[in-house]
């Protein structure tokens, strides 16, 4: 559990999320990536606030604008998102900047660059396959066999998630206290496969984010149906550091910042899950502003 | 943080975390006028629900960056010592290199 915490402090700047994941001193050979090495900066040197007014515009799609400049992705592409909800918030996340730039705050940012730039070029059936993947290793599905306390915690406040996702979905998972882990049954994999299919590719990166985050797909399910609020899923994610803060007491430049930063992540993760989604009917607003 | 159940708590909480963010200036945001004509027009239970969670992640994503850039301010702020600073705290200096370090571009 302490080495958890201390991989996710050390996440802190070699995010796995693209661009941050840059290393230091990286050669950047050619001219128009020199002009995104100069926005984005490097992992640790912080780039100054170099505009005033953040708007957005449309051309279909949604841009946004940073004084006169369209804003970009690290790769060069222009920055471009289906809806307008997710403009509004992107441009906000801008517009909260004070005088440096910190890009470790800027998540719904990120995860349009990585929807759009997509540098690992993963396909949408890879994604699904990983995600699957991950729930040989759910976070709900490992449950310990001591400390009693933790025992009945994970029993109490798990529990009631399984059933729901078992529900909801009419599948099978169960969970195992054995190095092992559940034997998931093929047709619930099915059934869960078919439902990631409905999900278009942006919507998919930011589930796969999310899965990412909280370490487990059956409280991401339960995040984006709706069924957890983030507070909660984090929460549960974070089951055993609860109990162990409980018994021994907080630290708040660890436990909180590592709380903070989950949440944060992972609300950004669900909104640009649930804005990806959005049928397309919103492109029917014209602009006034 | 308390659980925030109803859509008065929510909006009035991300109106709350704007005004921080931006200031005296927030009424004239985009985000603002988004999130007000967002409250008035979901009336319908179905819709209603899926908003409310939409406003409370919102809410949610606001608080949390904020109090975490806090947090890392307050801990993680001064980032690095200077390579000189961290030599001096054995007693001992760097070398002089008037031609600079080979390496250096």
């Amino acid at each position: 559990m302490m080495l958890r915490n201390i991989c996710r402090y050390q996440r802190q700047f070699g995010q796995v999320i693209w661009p941050f994941s840059f290393p230091q001193g990286q050669h950047v050979p050619s001219l128009s990536t020199h002009l995104q090495k100069a926005k984005y900066a490097s992992g640790t040197t912080e780039r100054k606030k170099f505009y005033e007014n953040v708007s957005i515009a449309q051309g279909g799609l949604f841009e946004i604008n940073l004084d006169k400049r369209k804003l970009k992705t690290p790769g060069g592409k222009l920055f471009t998102v289906p809806n307008e909800a997710l403009a509004i918030a992107v441009a906000t996340e801008w517009d909260a900047q004070k005088d440096t730039l910190k890009f470790y705050t800027m998540h719904l940012t990120t995860l349009c660059n990585t929807a759009l730039d997509n540098p690992t070029q993963r396909t949408k059936e890879q994604m699904i396959s990983a995600a699957l993947k991950f729930l040989e290793t759910d976070t709900i599905c490992y449950r310990v066999e001591e400390p009693p306390g933790l025992v009945e915690l994970q029993r109490n406040e798990w529990d009631p998630v399984m059933n729901w996702i078992e529900q909801r979905y009419n599948v099978v998972i169960g969970s195992s206290s054995n190095i092992m882990g559940p034997q998931i049954p093929e047709e619930t994999k099915e059934t869960f496969q078919q439902h990631l299919n409905s999900y278009n590719l942006w919507s998919m990166t930011g589930l796969e984010y999310v899965i990412t985050q909280l370490k487990s797909l059956v409280l991401s399910f339960g995040l984006i149906d709706r069924h957890l609020s983030v507070e909660q899923a984090v929460v549960l994610s974070r089951l055993e550091e609860e109990y162990q803060i409980q018994r021994w007491g907080n630290v708040e430049w660890v436990h909180d910042y590592d709380m903070y930063e989950l949440q944060a992540r992972t609300a950004a993760g669900a909104m640009f899950v649930h804005l990806s989604s959005e049928s397309t009917a919103v492109k029917r607003k014209i602009l006034h502003d | 943080m308390a659980a925030v159940t109803s859509p008065l708590r929510a909006c009035r909480g991300i109106l709350k975390e704007l005004r921080i963010a931006k200031g005296s200036d927030y009424r004239n945001t985009l985000v603002y006028k988004h999130v007000l004509e967002q409250f008035r027009r979901n009336q319908f239970c179905r819709a209603r629900m899926d908003a409310l969670h939409a406003a409370r992640t919102y809410l949610c994503l606001l608080t949390s960056t904020r109090m975490h850039l806090r947090l890392h301010e307050r801990y993680h702020g001064r980032g690095d010592r200077a390579l000189e600073e961290v030599a001096g705290l054995v007693g001992l200096r760097l070398p002089t290199q008037p031609g600079g370090k080979g390496w250096e571009t």
